[in-house]
């Protein structure tokens, strides 16, 4: 299926908080993602990074502002929405298969199809062999290549990161990058791919967006013309990559002493 | 990565012989380190881990040595004192004399006729009562921890019936259904549903709402989310308080043929008890205590089934 446009504007989300008071996660931001497009979001910590995922997702709904997917206002979850989750959201109690096939099953496939397209997503991640264990089996870099099998099985248009490789080992992460980059460029399905690390953000990214310090709005966005297809592990290493990693940072670098120093200031207070 | 691993394991079994003891298994990044395809590593591997199977079977026999040795030292002071005079056997009873009656009550029978039937009675009193409780618990807490508004609305009722002292209803069943089977399994039936219930709602409440939105993400629509998120993340509590709750049920099934009945164990403890019979209540506590564990068991069977995705125990995990 082909990428769907997403675009947000002037969006704010607000929280009641459990004291009773109101916590402004983002506030009139404003992005377009483009059809087909490798969009990376970066922002310090607490800047709404994850909500923004939440809303183009339809998981939340925007306080104020409009969120559209393809053209269309979010109202519920959108068709053809993938999200892989920052933690482990694969199901303990289901083995590799019924994990991976429970998108299809969910679409009304029966189960016996359901599980042979599972079984050609999961050669394609590499869990070939593993179809009968359960995720407590896997290591985590596996469990992560389960998640994406389970949302990319159901070929979607959007596919929502966020932070899908935090967790993971440097060397397994790296790993893990290529392979997104060579499945999605297999789907070209619109990705938005919520980080912290600016260098995993320039590798994967068309685009980068940078965050402010929250509530988050859209600080600056950067093209990343670097040519595809690209080596995560190598592609840091050219001048061009450098430069935008400077252009970047200098703009990053002020929302995260922002973050840093309220962060100090609410641990002393 | 997996590749690595697996021939690692198959590297033990082969070499070594005696299957990966369960500590080293699962330290997999511990002995990867230390495991290179040398054949003298290979033997250190096979060496040691025989050692520690060694060190625990004795630890294990210890353990079964001690709890013998405390069996003995209990019954012993207890049958001691009471040879001794130093305590009336006719209060406290007497090993010897329990012992006894039992031997009676297989042999013989007892004063309401077979053991085994008295025992079949309670069984089955305490076994509908079980069943009827545990699948009206589950069903309850699942549909009021997936209805806020019920859970809303029920929740002072439910609280309200739950600090009621419940046994006393079984005076009341014992009116309303007479001496039948039903006054007891509705006694055991109001012990068992509220701990089910608050398990299985308390389950429902903590599913892990990543989970849940993952599934909504990949399609799956509130009936499935019910039966394929909802129902297996809150089975972990339920099977936990089914645990519990068996007991309770054989408490309720006791209970209620105390407040009147014609056969059942409790009938029995309670002929017992009225004819100064120290001896035969104990003995019928000791009946009651072994069927009790055996259903234990078969509930442990059962949920080890039922979820086999959990990871394995922890081995040393102290099994009370």
């Amino acid at each position: 299926m082909a990428g769907a446009g997403i675009e947000l504007r002037k969006v704010t989300k607000r929280f009641a908080t459990p004291k009773g008071g109101i916590y402004t996660a983002i506030r009139d931001l404003s992005m377009e993602v483009a059809p087909g497009e490798f969009c990376a979001v970066v922002g310090p910590t607490g800047c709404g990074k994850s909500t923004t995922l939440a809303l183009v997702s339809g998981l939340e709904r925007a306080s104020a502002g409009e969120v559209l997917v393809s053209g269309q206002p979010v109202n519920g979850i959108p068709d053809g929405i993938g999200y892989v989750f920052q933690g482990d959201a694969v199901f303990p109690w289901k083995t590799v298969l019924g994990n991976v096939a429970a998108g299809p099953r969910y679409g009304g496939a029966s189960t016996g199809d359901a599980n042979k397209q599972a079984q050609q997503w999961i050669a394609r991640v590499g869990l070939s062999g593993f179809e009968d264990r359960y995720p407590h089996q896997l290591s985590g870099g596996m469990r992560k290549r389960v998640g994406l099998a389970q949302s990319l099985i159901n070929n979607p248009r959007i596919l929502l990161m966020d932070e899908p490789f935090s967790a993971l080992d440097v060397q397994t992460r790296t790993l893990m990058e290529n392979e997104l980059l060579a499945l999605w460029a297999a789907t070209s399905a619109s990705v938005v791919f919520v980080t912290h690390d600016l260098e995993e953000a320039i590798a994967l990214a068309d685009r980068v967006v940078v965050m402010t310090a929250g509530p988050g709005t859209v600080k600056g966005t950067f093209a990343v013309d670097l040519p595809r297809p690209r080596n995560v592990a190598e592609i840091r290493f050219q001048p061009r990559f450098a430069q935008i990693y400077e252009a970047i940072w200098s703009q990053l670098r002020d929302e995260v002493l922002v973050s840093y120093e309220r962060q100090k200031h609410a641990a002393a207070v | 990565m997996s590749v690595r691993s697996t021939q690692q394991r198959s590297e033990v079994s082969a070499q070594g012989g005696a299957p990966p003891f369960d500590s080293v298994g699962t330290q997999d990044g511990a002995t990867g380190a230390l495991a290179t395809p040398t054949a003298a590593s290979a033997s250190i591997d096979s060496e040691l881990s025989a050692r520690r199977a060694a060190a625990a079977r004795r630890r294990r026999l210890v353990i079964y040595a001690l709890r013998v040795a405390f069996t003995i030292l209990w019954l012993g002071s207890w049958e001691l004192s009471t040879r001794l005079n130093w305590v009336d056997p006719f209060f406290v009873g007497q090993p010897s004399g329990v012992v006894q009656r039992l031997w009676t009550w297989i042999t013989e029978g007892t004063a309401l006729g077979p053991l085994w039937l008295q025992a079949a009675v309670t069984m089955q009193e305490a076994v509908v009562g079980f069943l009827i409780g545990a699948a009206l618990g589950v069903v309850f807490g699942i549909l009021l921890g997936r209805i806020e508004v019920l859970a809303e609305v029920l929740s002072p009722f439910i609280k309200g019936a739950n600090a009621i002292p419940r046994v006393v209803l079984g005076s009341l069943f014992a009116v309303m259904f007479g001496l039948s089977l039903w006054g007891k399994a509705a006694t055991a039936v109001v012990l068992v549903f509220f701990v089910v219930f608050f398990n299985a709602f308390q389950g429902v409440r903590e599913v892990d709402r990543n989970l849940i939105a993952n599934a909504r993400i990949l399609g799956a629509d509130n009936r499935r989310l019910t039966t394929e998120i909802i129902i297996p993340s809150a089975m972990t509590w339920i099977l936990a308080s089914l645990h519990i709750s068996f007991g309770l049920a054989i408490v309720g099934a006791v209970v209620g043929e105390l407040f009147g009945a014609t056969a059942g164990l409790g009938q029995l403890i309670y002929n017992a008890g009225h004819t100064f019979d120290v001896n035969g209540v104990f003995a019928g506590m000791f009946v009651l205590a072994v069927l009790a564990l055996i259903a234990e068991g078969l509930i442990s069977a059962l949920e080890n089934r039922l979820i086999k995705w959990r990871p394995s125990r922890v081995s040393g995990e102290i099994p009370i």
